[in-house]
């Protein structure tokens, strides 16, 4: 047990800005919206998170900050594919390029800065408890928040009407219009939601991961989580499972690392995207569960009088 | 009153040529509001960034060396995008080029006959194929998506270079460092004039060429658009969709690759752990800027080659960072979407509102 809670704490790390991210993200695509730019609204927040506790050393005006971040990254990816209908997927790599630009500038004077970690929420009592207590209950905000969101996730989508109406916009759009609901407005809150979770994936990647920031320091985890999306078949629960068994992977080729299997560094750290797309290929084998789940419209641009 | 958009009954032919000067007007006046939000003179921070560079012929000569790689990748990734396939992977298959094409002036360097040059050209350009040639098969094979494996490929590809060049690719002579022997001269691209430019920028100019031959003049090109706008007419034609998505992964791998091996042969001379400031992806930017149209594409790939060479001169005439580089890399292809849209709709102002409750909730 002494070796194993360790570990279990650092696949909690790992996944959590996984989850986060792929959670904006399922929400995004839920409403037929495909946005490629999670990594570029990632290493925003990221910047940002760490800028903002840097300047008022407060952690949460850092964890705000990087959510609002993302939201205006997404205002941005929203304007353009929702308002003027450009092309979504060359839309995200624009919102990917331009993030990594804009945080490489607003990040030149923080390089190497020390930075401040998010504290961890102790809960009087059980924190406490042995093993469950000192690994779940030893978190910080973050991680509560991104496994509330599986929950809060999962219950609007399917339980609330507010969820039935983004996956019929995501389904159907032209009939969810006929319906008399606004396509566009549904699309932007999903959107801005997707934005948010990934600007707090990218905080938490500043702020806790490694509280410092580094240049490019997401390294293709927003790629990561569209791909959990994917793989996930846009359900929560699933979505749940999948983000901590990359973080899993991604922290035992460490420990592989670590324990000198033989194998060279690089061909480890590469192994979480060799992951990647062998669960693609796994996941895109099972057409049926794949069409089934799929929104109808992801990717397709609306406009409302066609 | 509020703006609308109204679908042209056809593309705008106008607004196809003037969209990427609007967008790069529109790149400029934003440049310029960045500079001066930054504490810069915004004329100033523009000359230094655009036409400082274009003074002297050292930074002209600099400017068609990064040029080539970002056409030859360009052009190659047009013909992948108008068969609609998203190739972004470009970064990895150029870095696998590089690999393979030193594999000659690393492992077998005693071999430096006449067939030396042309046979890296070629492996490199297989080395390309190879590793484009992975999306393709699964998206033809599994219906995988592309975008996600070409792009994880880059990664992967990334850490077999570096693998490579610290572990058994290593010069045995260079002090540890992380670095590939020196190629030898019968490994280095041949150099026109005395600079640095050498014959990349060739290689770029003459897939140009072919590229346009084949999208203008061949049945092969007529094909890669049908299949790019109506799928489902390209099969009633007969057309192959497997056989299109791997013509499009290939031709773009192959450019790549050759970029890749021209950018160690030609401009570094060995192998290091990072031998690209993001070709690979600053030629996305530069197929959409360029329409996907190979002349186009040699205006879009000099341009950018040039936001390169203009970050790195306004960084020593007046300070400034060259992060903005990408910055600018990538408000310009914002601009260039949202500009787009131009050719197919036509912006009108609405004076009057609708009825209420026409824009939200349940009329």
């Amino acid at each position: 047990m002494g070796a194993l809670e360790p570990i279990l704490l650092t696949i909690i790390t790992a996944s959590t800005p996984l989850l986060l991210a792929a959670m904006g993200e399922l929400i995004t695509e839920r409403s037929g919206v495909l946005n490629l730019g999670v990594e570029g609204m990632m290493i925003v927040g990221a910047v940002m998170g760490f800028s903002i506790t840097a300047m008022t050393g407060n952690p949460y005006m850092g964890v705000i900050a990087s959510m609002f971040a993302g939201m205006m990254m997404a205002l941005l990816f929203g304007f353009l594919t929702l308002n003027l209908m450009t092309n979504q997927v060359a839309t995200g790599l624009a919102l990917t390029i331009l993030g990594l630009g804009l945080s490489g500038m607003l990040g030149e004077g923080f390089i190497g800065q020390p930075g401040i970690k998010l504290p961890v929420l102790h809960i009087p009592g059980l924190s406490e408890i042995p093993f469950l207590g000192t690994v779940l209950l030893s978190q910080d905000i973050l991680v509560y928040i991104s496994l509330a969101l599986v929950a809060a996730v999962y219950y609007f989508l399917f339980k609330t009407r507010a969820g039935l109406v983004v996956r019929a916009v995501g389904d159907n759009h032209s009939s969810a219009h006929a319906l008399g609901y606004s396509v566009l407005k549904v699309r932007y809150l999903a959107v801005l939601f997707g934005g948010a979770c990934s600007g707090l994936a990218g905080g938490y990647l500043s702020l806790v991961y490694t509280p410092q920031w580094v240049e490019g320091m997401t390294a293709g985890r927003g790629w990561i989580a569209l791909a959990l999306v994917v793989f996930a078949s846009w359900r929560p629960l699933r979505l749940l499972v999948g983000a901590y068994l990359f973080g899993a992977v991604s922290v035992l080729q460490f420990h592989a690392q670590a324990a000198g299997i033989g194998l060279p560094s690089q061909f480890m750290s590469a192994l979480p995207y060799l992951a990647t797309i062998v669960v693609l290929v796994i996941i895109s084998r099972n057409l049926v569960v794949t069409r089934a789940n799929t929104p109808a419209c992801l990717g397709r641009p609306f406009s409302p009088d066609r | 009153m509020r703006l609308e958009l109204e679908k042209r009954s056809e593309h705008s032919a106008l607004m196809t040529i003037l969209s990427p000067v609007l967008a790069l007007v529109l790149t400029l006046i934003a440049g310029g509001i960045l500079f001066a939000a930054m504490g810069y003179n915004p004329g100033e921070a523009l000359y230094a960034f655009f036409l400082e560079p274009l003074t002297n012929q050292w930074s002209i000569e600099e400017l068609l060396v990064k040029a080539g790689p970002l056409i030859l990748i360009a052009v190659g990734l047009s013909v992948c995008f108008l068969s609609n396939n998203w190739n972004i992977g470009a970064e990895g298959q150029f870095t696998i080029g590089a690999l393979t094409g030193s594999i000659i002036p690393i492992l077998f360097h005693e071999y430096t006959g006449p067939m030396a040059m042309p046979l890296m050209v070629l492996m490199g350009a297989l080395g390309g194929m190879a590793w484009a040639s992975v999306p393709a098969f699964l998206k033809t094979r599994f219906g995988t998506n592309e975008i996600l494996t070409s792009l994880m490929l880059v990664y992967i590809a990334q850490y077999l270079l570096d693998y490579l060049v610290r572990g058994p690719w290593r010069d045995p002579d260079g002090f540890n460092f992380p670095e590939s022997r020196l190629f030898d001269d019968a490994h280095t691209l041949m150099t026109l004039g005395d600079g640095r430019l050498h014959l990349g920028i060739v290689f770029a100019l003459v897939a140009v060429l072919a590229v346009w031959f084949m999208l203008s003049q061949t049945l092969k090109g007529f094909e890669i658009k049908v299949m790019g706008e109506t799928p489902r007419a390209g099969r009633f034609a007969g057309f192959s969709h497997r056989g299109i998505v791997w013509f499009g992964f290939l031709i773009s791998g192959a450019c790549a690759g050759i970029a890749g091996m021209a950018e160690v042969s030609g401009s570094i001379g060995q192998l290091t752990p990072v031998i690209s400031p993001g070709y690979g992806f600053t030629a996305i930017i530069v197929a959409f800027l360029g329409r996907l149209n190979p002349i186009g594409i040699v205006f879009a790939g000099l341009l950018l080659a040039l936001s390169y060479i203009g970050g790195e001169s306004a960084q020593v005439s007046i300070g400034l960072t060259d992060k903005i580089t990408r910055v600018f890399q990538g408000m310009l292809l914002f601009f260039v979407l949202g500009c787009d849209t131009l050719i197919l709709y036509r912006i009108r102002l609405i004076k009057t509102a609708r009825k209420a409750g026409g824009a939200h909730g349940r009329a």
